[in-house]
């Protein structure tokens, strides 16, 4: 890619990332009252959402063949655990992260 | 004493909002410093990072903009793709409808920097009566950026310096994930809708495969929580 495609393509990813943002904003003005569903879909779309980012983090893993997913679900079952626990954020994250590495890198 | 009462009310709206994005800055520098040294490691310059965590501002597609960049060039895929990655920012607008109400000029710069843990705080956050709800989310808002962006330039910077085997640093996103979605499951009352959340997309991606199940799944997760409306929003009154 040249220079101006790169700047193009980039222009595009900020482009694209700022219409989802700004969508719900300009279709639902503030001076007008919100509907009823769309608010009711506000309160309970963002559990869905997290979920659904779980599963798009993990959709290329193949679970039914070479390591069957073994490595993530260890390191989820690190993240879930360091949680329960101490209920910090950074730690279970960094936990979960370390030992994905330790076991991609030298185990597996 | 009239001093203190009278301070501006961005300071005490700054003073607020600081330990709310605590842990959001170690986070944010561990996670910008991966993208930094992830896009250093690819063969680009500290400027790509720099540039793009401060004008995109969007962890996940800033990674997967990397492998654009280094496909061939298809404008209109990479706006799709975008689109399609962060069709998310699409509900967590919906949620903020009414929170982003009369800010004033901050309002814009609020939407533009809606990441996820922007919104989890914003949405959250019980903020006090005597703080300014406008000023708080903008330095929420605006902390959350700056610590993504000086992460992702410092480990565009010193990418190189660094000699270590990254495979599997990746796993980072999955894992902040995991924890948003267990920090928002202790919150609700009824797992109702987390749990279509993750059976939907299971489903989606068995069905459309890993590439074009996200669409899909945000359609269905919308259908069934439309079918849901009347008994979830009874279980709501409930609670309340």
């Amino acid at each position: 890619m040249t220079l101006t495609q790169q700047i193009i393509t980039i222009g595009m990813v900020i482009f694209g990332t700022a219409l989802t943002r700004f969508l719900p904003f300009l279709i639902f003005p503030a001076d007008k009252p919100t509907p009823k569903y769309i608010r009711y879909l506000g309160r309970v779309l963002p559990a869905a959402v997290f979920g659904l980012l779980i599963v798009y983090c993990l959709r290329n893993v193949n679970f039914f063949t070479g390591d069957h997913g073994l490595p993530e679900i260890i390191s989820i079952g690190i993240v879930i655990a360091l949680h329960l626990w101490k209920k910090q954020m950074l730690l279970s994250i960094a936990g979960g992260t370390i030992c994905y590495m330790l076991l991609v890198q030298i185990i597996l | 004493m009239q001093q203190l009462t009278k301070k501006a009310p961005w300071i005490m709206a700054f003073k607020t909002a600081f330990p709310y994005t605590l842990p959001i800055f170690a986070g944010f520098w561990f996670l910008g410093m991966t993208y930094g040294i992830y896009m250093n490691v690819s063969g680009f310059n500290f400027l790509y990072p720099m540039f793009m965590s401060l004008l995109i501002f969007a962890g996940s597609v800033e990674f997967v903009a990397v492998s654009m960049l280094l496909g061939a060039f298809d404008p209109l895929q990479a706006f799709l793709m975008t689109v399609m990655i962060n069709a998310r920012h699409l509900f967590y607008g919906i949620s903020m409808l009414d929170r982003y109400k009369g800010v004033g000029w901050k309002k814009f710069y609020l939407i533009y920097g809606m990441c996820d843990e922007s919104f989890s705080i914003n949405y959250t956050a019980k903020i006090p009566e005597n703080v300014d709800k406008g000023w708080f989310m903008f330095f929420v808002t605006f902390l959350n950026h700056m610590y993504w962006f000086t992460g992702a330039a410092l480990g565009g910077i010193f990418g190189s310096l660094i000699r270590f085997n990254t495979e599997g640093l990746d796993f980072v996103m999955t894992a902040m994930f995991v924890v948003i979605f267990m920090e928002q499951w202790m919150k609700d009352k009824d797992h109702t809708s987390a749990l279509m959340g993750i059976g939907l997309s299971l489903v989606c991606v068995i069905a459309f495969g890993s590439d074009h199940f996200m669409i899909p799944a945000m359609i269905s997760i919308v259908a069934i929580l439309t079918v849901l409306r009347k008994p979830l929003e009874r279980k709501g009154d409930e609670e309340i």
